[in-house]
């Protein structure tokens, strides 16, 4: 025996021993190369993107740790219990015992049964009652006669995405209005200014205005005073009151035309087909003293009768005024009334629809782009490196 | 140096030329869509707008 055995071997030693001898890593696992906080979060700039980013080592406790501090003899029966009962426990809040015997009724075939029974049951019921579906016979109060014949698709010039009005057409259609139907038909909404720069120079419309006289007032001397029209004055009616309107007619009221082509099923269809519908009425179909018989107006019986014959107005652009044209030109004049905005709306609706699909193409781009790196990051378990 | 770094370099890079650089892009490319628009417009619409027979009636006073 030496001195040597006494100290240590030469060996510094001392009591207690401090930390893990030199070079090895005790219990805890080595800190990873890649670690939070030594390199900046994110993207530095400039540097060019990478899909798949390298995994992140992350550390997952061992699944059996708890359970081997458990498993110490006397505790055996507990943990084979726990182990027994886990998958119970697993799914302890989306199940229950209790459940059992409303998820056998809820399963069976015959709730199926009933339950899909009851839907086509109650919806062929409404359908007989109120609607329409295929196979399914229907009720109806009206004939169609009483609702009047559908008006054809006709292929109007301004119907397209794209298509504006047909500007000439107003001007014509214009003239139809102001020579046959403002005779009897009002057109409130529309002011002569409208007309400036859609169917009619400043100076024409002005010269338009000037022929019509309106009531104004009241002057200093407090009394109303008839002046020529102006650009801002509207369109004049052709009866000073409804009253009059009617008894003009036999009772019935020309509607005002600003906004009929909205105002009707069919809208622009309708019209034209109701201007060149007129016919004989079929054998045995009564129409009263004063009716005219049109198939597809409500009804079949209208009080206004046919207006539009060829050659009855003298275009000045020289198209022949035959009545199919002069209906296809009022019922376009009286469109634009309806939807002054009709040509600025399809084009500004161009715009917004390339604006809108290109920014929705840019965010999903953008969305997948900021969500590419989590959706490729790997999640990667090392086991510790057992010391033992 | 590569368009994006030149592209970061001289316009992101300060707030104080971002900021304008967003303006001056949305009013040339607004008034550039607009323009594009219109002209698409025009040629598919070609002799129904009003500009189109203008002159016909102007050419009469
Ligand atoms: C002689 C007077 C008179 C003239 C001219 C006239 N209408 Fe009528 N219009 C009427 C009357 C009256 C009614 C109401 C009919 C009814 O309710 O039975 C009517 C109804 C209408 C209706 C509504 C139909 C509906 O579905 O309710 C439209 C649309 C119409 N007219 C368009 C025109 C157009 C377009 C012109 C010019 C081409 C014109 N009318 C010329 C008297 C006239």
């Amino acid at each position: 025996m030496s001195n040597k055995d006494y100290y240590g071997g030469g060996q510094q030693q001392y009591y207690p021993p401090q930390g893990p001898p030199p070079g090895q890593g005790g219990y805890y696992p080595q800190q990873p190369q890649q670690a939070y906080g030594q390199q900046p979060y994110g993207q530095p700039y400039g540097q060019p993107y990478q899909p798949q980013p390298p995994p992140q080592t992350v550390y997952v406790l061992p699944a059996g740790a708890l359970k081997n501090v458990a498993a110490l003899p006397g505790a055996r029966s507990t943990t084979l219990n726990a182990a027994r009962s886990l998958p119970r426990v697993r799914f302890a809040s989306t199940s229950s015992t209790s459940s059992g015997a409303f998820e056998s009724f809820a399963n069976s075939r015959a709730t199926l049964a009933s339950a899909t029974l009851l839907t086509v049951g109650s919806v062929a019921w409404y359908a007989n009652l109120y609607g329409t579906l295929p196979f399914i016979g229907e009720v109806h109060a009206n004939s169609p006669a009483e609702e009047g014949l559908h008006p054809a698709h006709y292929p109007w010039s301004h119907s397209g995405w794209f298509d504006s009005f047909d500007h000439a057409s107003i001007r014509r259609g214009y003239q139809v209005y102001r020579e046959v139907c403002a005779a009897c038909h009002s057109l409130d909404r529309i002011a002569w200014r409208n007309l400036v720069g859609v169917s009619h120079t400043v100076d024409e419309v002005k010269a338009m205005a000037e022929e019509v006289e309106y009531e104004d007032g009241p002057s200093d001397q407090g009394e109303m005073f008839q002046r020529p029209g102006k650009l801002s004055d509207y369109m004049p009616p052709p009866y000073p009151n409804e009253e009059a309107a009617r008894a003009s007619n036999q009772g019935a009221l020309p509607p005002d035309l600003s906004l009929i082509v909205k105002a009707r099923h069919g809208g622009a269809d309708y019209i034209f087909s109701l201007l060149t519908g007129y016919r004989d009425p079929p054998a045995g179909f009564e129409i009263r003293e004063g009716m005219n018989y049109n198939p597809y107006f409500p009804g079949n019986a209208i009080s206004m009768a046919r207006v539009l014959f060829d050659g009855l107005v003298e275009y000045d652009d020289g198209t022949p005024a035959t009545t199919s044209q002069m209906a296809k030109d009022v019922v376009t004049f009286l469109h634009w009334a309806a939807e002054p905005e009709h040509d600025e709306r399809k084009k500004a609706g161009l715009k917004a629809v390339i604006l809108f699909s290109t920014l929705t193409a840019i965010s999903l781009y953008i969305k997948r782009f900021k969500w590419s790196v989590v959706k490729t990051r790997k999640i990667q378990y090392n086991p510790p490196v057992s010391k033992h | 140096m590569s368009l994006a770094n030149t592209f970061y370099n001289t316009l992101v890079r300060r707030n104080s030329v971002f900021v304008p650089t967003i303006f001056a892009g949305a009013f040339a490319f607004s008034i550039g869509f607009d323009l594009g628009i219109t002209k698409f417009w025009d040629s598919w619409n070609k002799g129904k707008q009003w500009q189109d027979i203008r002159s016909k009636y102007v050419e009469q006073d």
